[in-house]
């Protein structure tokens, strides 16, 4: 099993896995903090009903707003490899 | 009725088992080269390609207009490209950084690019059929209107559905984020969440009405948050350009070097930039994960038969799962593009502090 993913790793120049490595610990920290951000807003919606739709909305604009720095860390780790 | 679908459904089970087997049959002659197929999918073409039955190629031919120094305007069909052949010079590059693109040999043999490319591609007839589409759903819709007249039914079907969807995206989106003169933008805004909406789900339908990546290609996008760059920066109000150049920070955060002016006139830009990349991105992910999906088939298949076999059901279950997930995408990417667009909108009408 390690032989075969060292022969892979020959394969790939260094560069490249540094690009792809980034890229996962970037979707790591975006997953984790839209998590964080759905786990509460449920909290708090499930405290106040009422105010349900107000929380669903600045739920959406904060995972979007994370979601777009994950993607701008993509972005670079995409130029890295193609650069 | 229910047997109907049944049948139908398995039989929908049965086709890439089948298309493989063909595959099988054919030999594979060449190795299966695995992203050439994505990217052959992803990218825009001349022209828009339906089907390869056994050695023919089934696919709609697309006007190609380019201007260039040597030739000067031309304007022809992009059959002619079918056998590598050329037009007066033009023909699609096969290598390089022009690959599959139209270019000429200039005086010095070298390949070049013409020197303006205005060719109805692929991605260009998909913008117009989604445009066209999009109109003929709105007319319809607000033709029940009008003959409603002053009676006070309640729409039913699908305009009722439309309805319901126009009346979420204006009280949840865009009267909260805009404020008092949200009137005047309701239209922009809701031209943008429908067009890419309808993009979106149009995209996710694999023959030839759909099919093409329209949101996915970075060009339509860019285009897209160019129109809200302009919505927010020509409407923004004296107080927003204030805020902007001469912020409320102590002076010499502003005085002899603009820090401040220099990061905020920075954030004008990246605002756009960020709607581009969210939703290019999240389509071109969607559609490179499906097609990777498929490709298991046939990278699997050229192993070995068996395995080939077993990763068919796998592969079909996969990319079900996967279309079924980019329905959700397509919605909230349409929703969140619109929803940002209403917040820069909001952000560049601030209205006077209150003195206190």
């Amino acid at each position: 099993m390690f032989t075969v993913l060292l022969q892979a790793a020959i394969g790939v120049s260094l560069s490249k896995a540094a690009a792809a490595f980034a890229a996962s610990i970037v979707v790591l920290g975006a997953a984790f903090g839209i998590g964080r951000i759905a786990s509460t807003a449920l909290e708090s919606m499930a405290r106040q009903p009422e105010v349900a739709s107000d929380i669903r909305s600045s739920m959406i604009l904060a995972a979007a707003l994370i979601e777009g720095v994950a993607m701008f860390a993509i972005l670079v780790s995409i130029l890295v490899i193609l650069l | 009725m229910n047997k109907v679908r049944y049948i139908l459904l398995l039989l929908l089970f049965l086709l890439p088992v089948t298309g493989s087997q063909a595959f099988a049959a054919s030999g594979g002659q060449e190795p299966f080269d695995a992203p050439k197929v994505i990217f052959e999918h992803l990218k825009d073409a001349y022209e828009w390609h339906i089907t390869t039955i056994g050695d023919k190629h089934i696919s709609i031919p697309l006007p190609v207009i380019v201007y260039s120094e040597r030739a000067g305007w031309q304007f022809f069909s992009s059959s002619v490209f079918h056998e590598g052949e050329e037009y007066n010079g033009f023909y699609l590059s096969r290598h390089g950084d022009n690959e599959g693109k139209v270019v000429e040999r200039n005086a010095a043999g070298n390949e070049q690019r013409p020197l303006l490319d205005i060719s109805i591609t692929k991605n260009v007839l998909a913008i117009f059929l989604n445009g066209a589409l999009l109109c003929i759903i709105m007319l319809l819709t607000s033709r029940w209107y009008r003959k409603r007249g002053d009676s006070n039914a309640a729409p039913r079907g699908f305009v009722g559905a439309m309805e319901a969807i126009v009346t979420m995206v204006i009280d949840d989106v865009i009267k909260p984020n805009i404020g008092e003169k949200w009137a005047r933008f309701t239209p922009y805004l809701l031209t943008v969440f429908f067009f890419i909406l309808l993009s979106n789900l149009m995209g996710l339908i694999p023959i030839f009405p759909g099919g093409a990546n329209v949101t996915g290609n970075i060009a339509v996008t860019l285009a897209l948050a160019l129109c809200t760059f302009v919505a927010v920066n020509v409407f923004g109000n004296k107080e927003y350009w204030k805020e902007i150049l001469w912020p409320d920070v102590p002076t010499w955060l502003k005085f002899p070097l603009p820090l401040m002016p220099f990061i905020e006139l920075f954030g004008i830009f990246v605002k756009p930039f960020a709607l581009t990349v969210r939703l290019f991105a999240n389509i071109f992910a969607g559609h490179t994960a499906i097609l990777v999906f498929i490709c298991l088939i046939f990278i699997t298949m050229s192993v070995n038969k068996y395995l080939g076999g077993a990763m068919t059901v796998i592969s079909v279950f996969f990319t079900v799962f996967m279309n079924i997930l980019e329905l959700l995408v397509a919605f909230i990417q349409a929703f969140v593009f619109t929803m940002l667009s209403a917040v820069f909108i909001g952000l560049a009408q601030p209205q006077h502090h209150a003195k206190s």
